[in-house]
This record gives C-alpha cells, structure tokens and sequence, in this order.
C-alpha cells in the first residue's frame, strides 16, 4: 500500500495546490465582483444602462468563458510572463487561472444581482439613495447569498483548472497526479491525490454552503 | 403642497407607443389624504412615481412643496427623495437586514451620525408598535407588520409627504383596516400629506379627503370623496362603485311605481325622515337596495326606494325640503 507515494512531496503538491487556489479565487473574486455589477448595471432597463458598454463586456467575457481552459493556458504564456515574470509555478498558473475564471464568476454574480427584487432598488432610490449607494448597501448585500454560492461553485471549478495548469508546470495535486499517477502508472499516487482534490472540493462546497446559510434572511 | 402641471408620460415598444399619462393636471393640499383610482393599467403607478420622479414625465411640471421635482439635477433630486417618502405594495424590505436596520436605512443613506440614528430609530419602531421586532428579519414578520416596517422606514427621515402605491392591496381586510387607520392618525398627527394609489374603493371611502379618477390616463373626475361617490359623474366612476357596491340594476327591479334614488348626508342620515315623509304622505316604499355608511368620516347614506300608492311627487318633494338629495329615475322600458 502506498509504496510509491512520497508524503512530502504530496504535502508540498496540496500546498501549492491551496496557494494556486487562494490566489486565484481571491483575484477572481475581487475582479469578477465589479466586472458582474458592471454587467449588471448596463444591462437594458438597469440603473445605467449603455448598450455599448454591456455588448463589449458581454462580448468578452463570452470568448473567455468559451475557450477551453487548456488552450487559454497555452495562449496565455506571454502574458502571464509580463505580468508575473513566470510561468511556472504557482505564480505562473494564476494569471490563466483568474482569466479562466472571473468572467465566469461574473456571470454568477450578474446572475444573482438579477435575482434581487427590483422593488428594493425602487424603495431605495425613492429614499434617494445614489446609484453608488444603491449597489453598495442595497443590492450587494441583497444578492450575498448567491454571490457567495457562486465563489463556491468558482472555487470548485478552479480546483479542476489547478490540475490542468499543473501539466503545463504550475505544480499542486494535479501535477502529482499525471507525472507519478499517470505517466509511471504509479495507482497509489494517482489514488490519493484523488481523494485529497475530493477531500478539498467537498470541505470548499460546505463551506460555501455554511457560509450561504449564514448570509440568508429570505 | 403637490402640483401637476400637464404632466405627460410616454411609453414606446415595438407594439407603437402608449400614453400612460395624458396632460394630467392635479392639485393636492397640503395635510390632504389623496386617493387616486382607476382601473389596471389607468396609470395609477406611473402618476405617483412621478411625484418622486421615479418615473420622468415627457411634459409638463411636478411641483412638490413648492419646488420644481422635474427641474431638478441629479443631487438636488436625491435630496427632494428625502422628504417623500413612499410605501409599496409588496413593502420592498431589505430582506438581508433587520426590521432596526431596515428602519434605519434612509438615515444611513443621508450618512447621519450613529448615536442620532440610533435613537431614531428607537423612537419610530416605539411609535409603530414594533419595539419587539427590532432584532428580526422581514421573513419573520406579516404581512401588516412588515408594512409598518415600511411606513416607518418612510418616515425615518421626517417626510412631508407619504405616497403609497397600492400600500393595502396585499392585505387582508382586517389588516388594511388596520394599517388605514395608521395612516390616518399619522396623517391627523403630523399634518403628513398622503397620497393613495388604489384600485380598493373602500380605501378611498375610509380615509381620502378627495379622490381623482384615473382613465386612460387622463384624470376624468375629482372631487371630494363624498361627492364623487355619492354622485359619480364619469362612467368609470360609476361602473367601479358599482361593482364595489355588488352592482344592483334598477331595471331588474320587479315592482311598478315610481323609483327614486335618495342621498342623505351628515347627521340627519339617521334621522327617520323616510317614514315620518311616508306616513304623513300616505304613500308606500319599499327599499331595493342601499347602504348607510361613512366616507371619510361623514355619515352618509344612499338608497334606491320604489313608492307606491299615495302622491310620490309630494313625498319627493317633501324630502328635498328635508335636505335628502332625490333623484327620480325612469324605469326604462325593457
Ligand atoms: N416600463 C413601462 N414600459 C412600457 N409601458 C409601461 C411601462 N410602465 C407602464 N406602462 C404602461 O403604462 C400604462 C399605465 O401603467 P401603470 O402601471 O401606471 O398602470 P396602473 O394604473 O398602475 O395599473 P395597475 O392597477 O395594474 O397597477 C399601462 O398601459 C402600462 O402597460
Ligand atoms: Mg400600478
């Protein structure tokens, strides 16, 4: 049992793992929270609507989220040179991981800012609430609970991404996986950097759960 | 207190344009409960909204306490909001803060301090009777309660006006009873202007000073209220009391003689007049329908009686004298 398997290096591969994760889901996060108000928000009939605006960033985040992972991995790496200098590693794998990502975040965000009553947005402007005041105290707060079962469901894909990245030199679990699981048929590596990535998006998904159950008042 | 001034509101899609407010001009005092009704899509909504302009009129002016809402830049509009308050039909709560939080918004838009928020808020939950529900999610709350919320939340900034959109309509009767005589004793308590969207003629009929009927958005009749549905002029107005008022039809009446609609207001509504006038006159009646209530607090009633035998053109003119209000009508010949 578990011959092959060198601890250390597991230890070391869900390290990078979690750093590849952390990293990226915080940028994706912070960038697909104001990318989905801003898709939101020019949406037609919306508080600022501009037509212009959302076909742009409509247009783009859908060539994004239509590229395979893999080869927005591959298109990628001069980019993701420029910006971190690498493109291996953790670092390396972030830059792919967040563009892979946030658009599709955004769209869950977007999606759950629709899901807010528009009376709320009404009462709040009646109470002249600004448009800024409107998002902020208002429909953010209303939409958390999807917004946060969205970064749950981000978080699970970007696991699935850091194991791809890892065969393109990004390390982490996945990376385990191919070279000792796959490559020299080594069963018992392969194993358990299964049931630790199951291990991982099982703990990600009750979090999120928790963490939704906690934000709900409807 | 509120103006308007040829207001005019447009709607385009690709079906052709839509006027959903046609020249409206209208006029409401200041401290007046206000009711305005119309069937679905009259443009009820849409003339409140413009009051706060949540709706932009295409023409015309909305003047509220004597400053020009359509006129104003976007700042200026933030802060006229402010003293406009509004309540809805479906509340529209914060459902991710508490009932305090809740009441405590408006405040915390304008950026008021904490301490004077705080005591505010306190101060308006005591006076709507929610003391108990500060710590609370609108899920928890009824429907009524959760109206309240919203009446409180309207007031928190100290409003002059208080428009409700349909603010009844999800109620149950006993609650919009309840709710109406809140809004009545805010209106009696701090001088609150209010104005009522409604498609509820008992609303109206309990609290409106004066009532405006909206069709086709255009306004066809205004009035006090209880000379509008006492004597309802436009066909609208007419066929909608008659519907709250089960709709009876005096040609269906089975009984020969002559009928006559009789109006009573103010105290002697429960005076004996009609038979005291009957007896002296001889002549018979028997009542086909009618109702004896109150609008806006007045006593008033009005009946459909058919007199038999004796001198009805005597005993008519005999309640006039009296100050009923007769109106002869001609069975028409089916
Ligand atoms: N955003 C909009 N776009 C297009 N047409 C609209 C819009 N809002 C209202 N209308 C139209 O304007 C007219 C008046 O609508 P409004 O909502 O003011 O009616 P209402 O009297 O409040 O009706 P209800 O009793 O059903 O609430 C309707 O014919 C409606 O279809
Ligand atoms: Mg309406």
């Amino acid at each position: 049992m578990f011959d092959n398997v060198n601890w250390l290096e597991v230890g070391k591969a869900g390290i990078d793992t979690l750093l590849m994760l952390a990293g990226s889901l915080t940028l994706t996060v912070a960038i697909g929270i104001p990318l989905g108000v801003l898709l939101f928000l020019s949406g037609k009939g919306k508080l600022a609507a501009n037509p212009v605006v959302n076909a742009v960033l409509s247009f783009v985040v859908n060539v994004l989220r239509s590229l395979p992972f893999i080869i927005l991995l591959i298109v990628m790496l001069p980019l993701t040179m420029l910006l971190v200098g690498t493109s291996l590693g953790v670092l390396g794998a972030i830059p792919p991981l967040v563009v892979g990502t946030a658009p599709f975040y955004a769209r869950l965000v977007e999606n759950a800012l629709r899901e807010v009553d528009h009376g709320v947005v009404e009462a709040t402007q009646a109470m002249g609430g600004s448009t800024f005041q409107i998002v902020m105290r208002a429909l953010l707060p209303e939409a958390l609970p999807g917004i946060i079962a969205g970064a749950t469901v981000s978080a699970i894909a970007l696991v699935g991404y850091t194991a791809m990245a890892g065969v393109v030199g990004a390390g982490g679990l996945g990376d385990l996986a191919v070279r000792f699981g796959y490559q020299r048929f080594q069963t018992d590596v392969m194993f358990v950097t299964v049931v630790l990535l199951l291990v991982l998006v099982q703990i990600l998904q009750m979090l999120g759960d928790w963490l939704v159950a906690r934000v709900s008042h409807r | 207190m509120i103006r308007l001034e040829g207001v005019t509101r447009r709607y385009s899609s690709r079906a052709g344009d839509r006027v959903a407010l046609d020249n409206v001009d209208l006029e409401i005092g200041r401290g007046e409960i206000f009711g305005v009704v119309g069937r679905s899509g009259a443009g009820k909504s849409t003339l409140i909204r413009t009051i706060n302009r949540l709706e932009t009129p295409d023409g015309g002016r909305v003047i509220v306490d004597g400053e020009d809402i359509t006129a104003l830049d976007a700042k200026g509009l933030l802060k006229a909001r402010r003293r406009i308050g509004m309540i809805f039909q479906h509340f529209n709560l914060l459902n991710s803060k508490t009932i305090e939080a809740n009441v405590a918004f408006p405040l915390m838009l304008e950026g008021r301090p904490k301490a004077e928020i705080t005591a505010r808020v306190a101060e308006l939950l005591a006076q709507l009777g929610l003391a108990e529900h500060a710590k609370k999610y609108p899920r928890q709350l009824s429907g009524g309660q959760k109206q309240r919320v919203g009446i409180a939340r309207a007031l928190a900034c100290g409003p002059q006006v208080l428009l409700c959109d349909e603010a009844t309509s999800a109620l149950d009767p006993e609650t919009t009873e309840d709710i109406l005589n809140l809004l009545d004793q805010l209106n009696r308590e701090l001088g609150l202007t209010i104005v009522m969207i409604t498609h509820q003629m008992e609303v109206v009929r309990r609290v409106c000073d004066r009532v405006a009927v909206l069709k086709d958005g255009k306004v066809v009749e205004t009035g006090r209220t209880a000379d509008v549905f006492l004597n309802p002029a436009h066909p609208v107005t007419q066929a909608m009391l008659a519907e709250d008022d089960d709709g009876f039809d005096a040609a269906m009446a089975p009984v020969g003689g002559q009928m006559a609609r009789l109006t009573f207001r103010g105290a002697s509504t429960y005076e004996p007049e009609l038979s005291r006038i009957a007896r002296e006159t001889g002549v018979d009646y028997s009542i086909l329908s009618g109702r004896i209530s109150r609008i806006r607090g007045e006593p008033c009633g009005q009946l459909l009686v058919v007199f038999t035998g004796g001198d009805a053109t005597v005993a008519m003119a005999r309640l006039t004298e009296n100050g009923v209000a007769v109106e002869a009508i001609q069975k028409e010949a089916r």
